[in-house]
């Protein structure tokens, strides 16, 4: 854009270069300068001037009062006393007299600067002139032949062989930087494709850690799941139940619409990965008489009788469910892994 | 419900209610009364059922119909056993007040006696879970921290971190916890009233209930220590974000108006 | 050093101060510095103040932080807790969450540093924000400011990514909550998605990483751009100097106030010590952060009420409403539910940083601005703040849709459809009748310039009429309501030129004559009153 662009007759006139015009006239509207500068109590009166001094000095000994006040709470008071202070309730003593003392040494400093400076400093305004930022014509030639003059002196514009390696090499060296980054992490490969859930793992009551019977989980009840083996001990856990997180509920066989959900269920039980496909909250509350499961986080809705289609909410697609039976001992188990990978999808879900 | 308001504003409520309470008190005295035989308490426990039967008449009835198999207005309260009623009356959920997306607590308006015989007639219809001792819910000698983790795991994403409650589908939500006795809790979870799951002995053995009980008077009760100050009411960053708002930057632009006001001129008349 | 140079050298002996300033002059010029800067002028108003809260809980936050970092250990080992905080006793946790326990319960004050910083984080971005908005209604951000603009947004965002990692170190479950979600939408991004997922936590989620990572990111990479910053804002406020609002003696060539030195050496020094004892007090009776009740994080726990801290709330209403979509294709996924929000994110934000480039664009002004406007002489601009406030707090409403439904017993469901619209209807209406608030305040203005100030005295006429006397205003009232100055709106002129040929008009000009009708036409300002309005009035009758 150019200046070409708006006719000068656009733009305003500015107040103060009218008023200069008008200043000996009859503009009502005319700048009349500055008033005059008006006494304080203070400024006048020596006596209001002492009080003022007595104030600000009375705040600068309290926060030194406040400060020993602090040193004496941190000797004095254990860490872990507790005290009722109404309304705040019952709450550690040595934070709140350390918070306190602290709060009321910094503000009284704080509090008599700024008093001092309101009653006693001189309150008369000053006007400073202000200078455009722009240089002025003479500086910017002489700028711009100085830069001239450089770049002709290095011959940048004639030794053009100079300036296109440069800048190559200038380019690349920065890659060493971005291939150094390589090594933050393993490439993703199929690891969110897969989790420790395998044919013939039981289903093990986090609770309790104990594996489950089918006769344990009651219609109504919410039971939470890990796959065998996997302990909270081991190094690994974290990142294993981020994937494995098992949700198991029972619906009556005859309120399950999904045919493949009743398929995969063992007589109504039903384990469904408690790992939000939206954002990967874990996602566990269920409504045991509309058997619908919220996520806490964004809300996103799942009907567990449907197959964990989405009802509402950002998620874009159901939970992944289990597919469980009973092995010859009458616990639950998993018969494989989850066919769709759990948790956020991501482009390589498909 | 609407039929159970209308009852419940009926001129002669109020005498039904003090004849059923002075029966009740009968029935207290006869319950308490000491019974070596084992034939003397099957006679108390009938008697109990039969005053319980009369008091679901008059106040449960017309939703849970006449035998407690249910009606439209109202779940079948067979199997659902003694300590659903004792929580569902006990908190006073039941009996309901007007239709809603859930049954709020409020007022309980029965005694324990009234509301054990109630449970005592729930109970015979059919089996169900049974109202907790105090030995099975009182929080002594739990371990807390084992709670906690518990907590966190089957319970907190409804009731919050540590159980201030929260929101459910379509207005529905998990009430807060504070001040919920140790029993309704034990029973709410042995019994899932309304949508919540039920975390049965046999998923969540009774020590784990105990564990979670314990965990939730060491983080909710009465004594609980805040010791960074005012808990704002617990909820988190919304809370903590409006408070330096309003509190913090409140405070500090008062501060600033403060700073660069003008001081007043001494003669401005 | 002998008697005979000192004698020779000075009459007199300097006293130390001078002798000390003498030292350094010789080596770093501090005089011609000081002599630039002692007394420079800053005018007084409360909102020139907020920038100040800005810098000073800054430094608040470096001095707590530096104090934490003694204390706290950014490390993902899982160890047993075994200190003084009870219910949490033998609980598996990250060594961050235990020492984080560690400053919290069995360091002494360190409860309070902790809270002093988390706290001052919170109200930073606050005010950063509050600043910002002065800054914008204000017109503060034109020709020579608007670099200084720039610096000052990228401080917000800074300030927020700076916050959203400090607030994830404790690693607990809250926290850990957070990072879960930002994860997911990492994953959501097309084609690259996993590998930067993979190499952010150097692995799969939650890995052992990340604490480490952040830890160096919130506590150098990003406050040290933000030191960068903010040193670089200030220079240039200095340089600029400060703007000033309209009034007698205040023109766009001078600046009026009181000197650095001593009103505000003393003002802006005493404010520091104000800002700190404020937070500190705050600290001392309000908790933040309870990490201890929310525990440590576990990847398959929760718990309801999952928000992140105020700043990132908008980001969090934008998740929370937008609907699942998702498009599976050629054996890829599209996660649109996720990637549209994390693609506006930045965006809403944006929005409001390019205005003030536009606003030059439009009115092609390119003239250095110190006087400040009035927010009603400015309507358009003053109703897009307005419009782009609401978006952010309709945004932050669908953030903590869930306490909302709890503390006001509605459905989740109906706010969560109630922000889906308003996020578009919002702003049109906040627009709207913004404008038409400030086209009224325009007028009640040249209301008051041409017919004076209502005195709330009745008078009577001799033939029975009631009147209220008007009170002519003084000079410097009415220089202050007409100083402001008012663009024409740009004509494109006519498209056929004398010779009939026709003029190109390229597109560019037809948008820019089109805002620049919506901001500065008929009705979209009302002129100002005029000299000779103004004499015809007074010189006829006293009153009306």
């Amino acid at each position: 854009m150019s200046s070409q662009d708006i006719p000068e007759e656009n733009l305003p006139v500015a107040q103060a270069e009218g008023a200069d015009l008008d200043k000996h006239g009859d503009n009502p509207f005319a700048d009349p300068g500055l008033p005059p500068h008006e006494h304080r109590i203070q400024d006048i009166d020596e006596r209001a001037a002492k009080r003022s001094e007595r104030t600000v000095a009375f705040l600068f000994t309290l926060s030194m009062l406040a400060t020993i006040g602090f040193i004496a709470s941190y000797v004095a008071l254990p860490v872990d006393k507790s005290v009722y202070i109404w309304p705040l309730g019952h709450i550690s003593a040595l934070n709140f007299a350390l918070g306190t003392t602290l709060g009321v040494a910094l503000f009284c400093i704080g509090a008599g600067a700024v008093h001092w400076a309101r009653t006693l400093m001189s309150d008369e305004e000053i006007a400073d002139e202000r200078h455009p930022i722009e240089a002025s014509p003479e500086v910017k030639a002489k700028v711009l032949a100085d830069f001239k003059q450089g770049a002709k002196e290095s011959a940048i514009g004639r030794r053009k062989l100079i300036r296109n390696t440069m800048f190559g090499a200038l380019t690349l060296v920065p890659l060493s930087g971005v291939v150094l980054l390589r090594d933050l992490g393993p490439l993703p490969e199929d690891k969110l494709r897969h989790t420790l859930w395998a044919k013939g793992k039981l289903l093990v009551n986090q609770n309790t850690n104990e594996p489950l019977r089918p006769e344990d989980v009651a219609v109504g009840s919410l039971t939470f799941a890990k796959p065998e083996g996997l302990e909270e001990h081991d190094h690994d856990f974290q990142t294993q139940i981020a994937k494995a997180a098992l949700m198991i509920v029972r619906i009556a066989p005859e309120d399950i619409k999904d045919k493949q959900e009743l398929e995969w269920s063992h007589e109504g039980i039903v384990a469904y990965s408690k790992i939000c496909t939206h954002v990967g909250c874990p996602i566990s509350l269920y409504e045991q008489q509309t058997h619908h499961v919220l996520c806490p986080c964004h809300q996103s809705t799942f009907d567990l009788t449907d197959g964990a289609r989405v009802i509402f909410g950002p998620a874009g697609h159901a939970l992944p469910q289990l597919r469980i039976g009973v092995n010859e001992e009458g616990y639950l188990e998993a018969l494989g892994d989850f066919e769709e990978p759990v948790g956020p999808a991501f482009w390589e879900r498909g | 419900m609407k039929k159970l308001s209308a009852r419940r504003r009926h001129p002669l409520a109020a005498l039904v209610v003090l004849i059923l309470a002075l029966a009740a008190t009968g029935g207290l005295y006869a319950a308490f009364a000491p019974a070596d035989k084992a034939q003397a308490d099957e006679t108390q426990q009938s008697l109990a059922i039969e005053e319980g039967k009369k008091l679901y008449s008059v106040g449960c009835a017309s939703c849970h119909g006449t035998g407690g198999q249910g009606t439209s207005d109202g779940p079948s309260l067979v199997g659902v056993g003694s300590a659903a009623v004792d929580f569902q009356v006990g908190t006073g959920r039941m009996p309901a007040q007007q239709p809603g997306a859930q049954v709020p607590r409020k007022k309980n308006i029965y005694t324990q006696a009234q509301i054990d015989q109630l449970a005592a007639y729930i109970a015979s219809l059919g089996a169900g879970p049974v109202t907790p001792t105090e030995k099975q819910y009182s929080p002594e000698g739990a371990d807390i921290a084992k709670g906690g983790e518990l907590f966190r795991t089957n319970c907190a994403q409804c009731h919050n971190f540590t159980g201030e409650g929260g929101a459910l589908t379509k207005g529905k939500f998990a009430p807060t916890l504070e001040g919920v006795s140790p029993k309704h809790i034990y029973e709410a979870m042995q019994t899932g009233p309304q949508n919540m799951p039920s975390f049965p002995d046999t998923t969540m053995p009774e020590k784990q209930k105990k564990d979670i009980i314990a965990y939730l008077d060491a983080v909710n009760g009465e004594k609980t220590e805040s010791p960074g100050g005012l808990k704002l009411g617990g909820l988190g960053p919304v809370s903590e974000g409006l408070f330096a708002w309003i509190f913090g930057l409140g405070a500090l632009i008062a501060v600033a108006v403060w700073v660069a006001a003008r001081t007043a001129k001494a003669k401005k008349s | 050093m002998s008697t005979t140079t000192a004698s020779t050298d000075s009459k007199r002996k300097a006293p130390a101060g001078e002798r000390v300033a003498d030292w350094a002059d010789g080596r770093l010029g501090i005089y011609s510095l000081a002599k630039a800067n002692m007394r420079k002028i800053f005018p007084d108003h409360w909102s020139f103040m907020l920038g100040e809260i800005c810098l000073y809980s800054f430094i608040i936050i470096i001095l707590t932080g530096v104090y934490l970092t003694l204390f706290f250990h950014p490390s993902m080992n899982e160890v047993e807790y075994h200190g003084s905080y009870v219910p949490l006793q033998g609980q598996l946790m990250s060594e961050a969450f235990n020492s984080t326990m560690h400053i919290s319960f069995d360091v002494r004050g360190g409860l309070l540093i902790r809270q002093i910083h988390h706290w001052a984080a919170l109200i930073f971005v606050a005010a950063m924000l509050v600043h910002m908005m002065r800054v914008f209604f204000t017109g503060a951000f034109r020709k020579p400011r608007e670099v200084n603009w720039l610096f000052g947004f990228l401080l917000l965002v800074l300030g927020m990514f700076t916050g959203f990692t400090g607030y994830s170190l404790p690693d607990d479950l809250l926290s850990g909550t957070g990072v879960r979600f930002m994860q997911g939408a990492v994953l959501s991004v097309p084609v690259v998605g996993t590998y930067l997922s993979m190499f952010l936590f150097g692995g799969e989620f939650p890995g052992g990483d990340f604490v480490a990572r952040f830890y160096s990111v919130h506590i150098l990479l990003l406050p040290g751009i933000m030191l960068g910053l903010v040193v670089a804002h200030l220079i240039l406020v200095f340089y600029h100097k400060h703007t000033q609002f309209a009034g007698p003696g205040k023109t766009n060539k001078n600046v009026v106030g009181m000197p650095l030195l001593p009103v505000y050496m003393a003002k802006a020094g005493g404010f520091f010590f104000l800002v700190f004892g404020v937070i500190a007090v705050v600290s001392a009776i309000a908790t933040i952060n309870p990490i201890w009740s929310i525990g440590p994080y576990r990847p398959d726990q929760v718990s309801t009420g999952a928000q992140p801290d105020w700043y990132m709330g908008f980001s969090e209403g934008l998740i929370r409403v937008m609907p699942g979509w998702e498009i599976n294709l050629w054996g890829h996924t599209l996660v649109l539910g996720v990637f549209i929000p994390l693609i506006i994110f930045p965006l809403v934000l944006v929005t409001i940083a390019v205005w003030p480039f536009i606003e030059s664009w439009v009115t092609g002004d390119k003239r250095e601005h110190h006087i400040l406007d009035r927010p009603r002489n400015a309507p358009t601009r003053t109703a897009f703040g307005v419009a782009w406030l609401t978006w952010y707090f309709v945004l932050l409403i669908g953030g903590g849709n869930d306490l909302w439904a709890t503390h006001f017993h509605l459905s989740i469901n109906a706010i969560t459809w109630f922000v889906r619209i308003a996020f578009f209807v919002a702003p049109v209406l906040a627009f709207i009748i913004t404008k038409r608030i400030c086209l009224g305040l325009q007028r009640r203005d040249k209301d008051k310039v041409l017919h004076g100030r209502e005195s709330g005295i009745i008078k009577r006429l001799p033939h029975g009429e009631f009147i209220e006397v008007h009170e002519p205003l003084s000079q410097e009232q009415l220089h202050t309501l007409t100083a402001h100055e008012q663009h024409k709106p740009l004509e494109l002129g006519p498209t056929v030129d004398e010779n009939g040929v026709e003029r190109k008009v390229k597109g560019s000009q037809k948008l820019k004559a089109k805002l620049s009708q919506g901001m500065y036409g008929e009705d979209n300002q009302i002129p100002k009153p005029t000299v000779e309005e103004y004499k015809e009035i007074t010189s006829g009758h006293g009153h009306h």
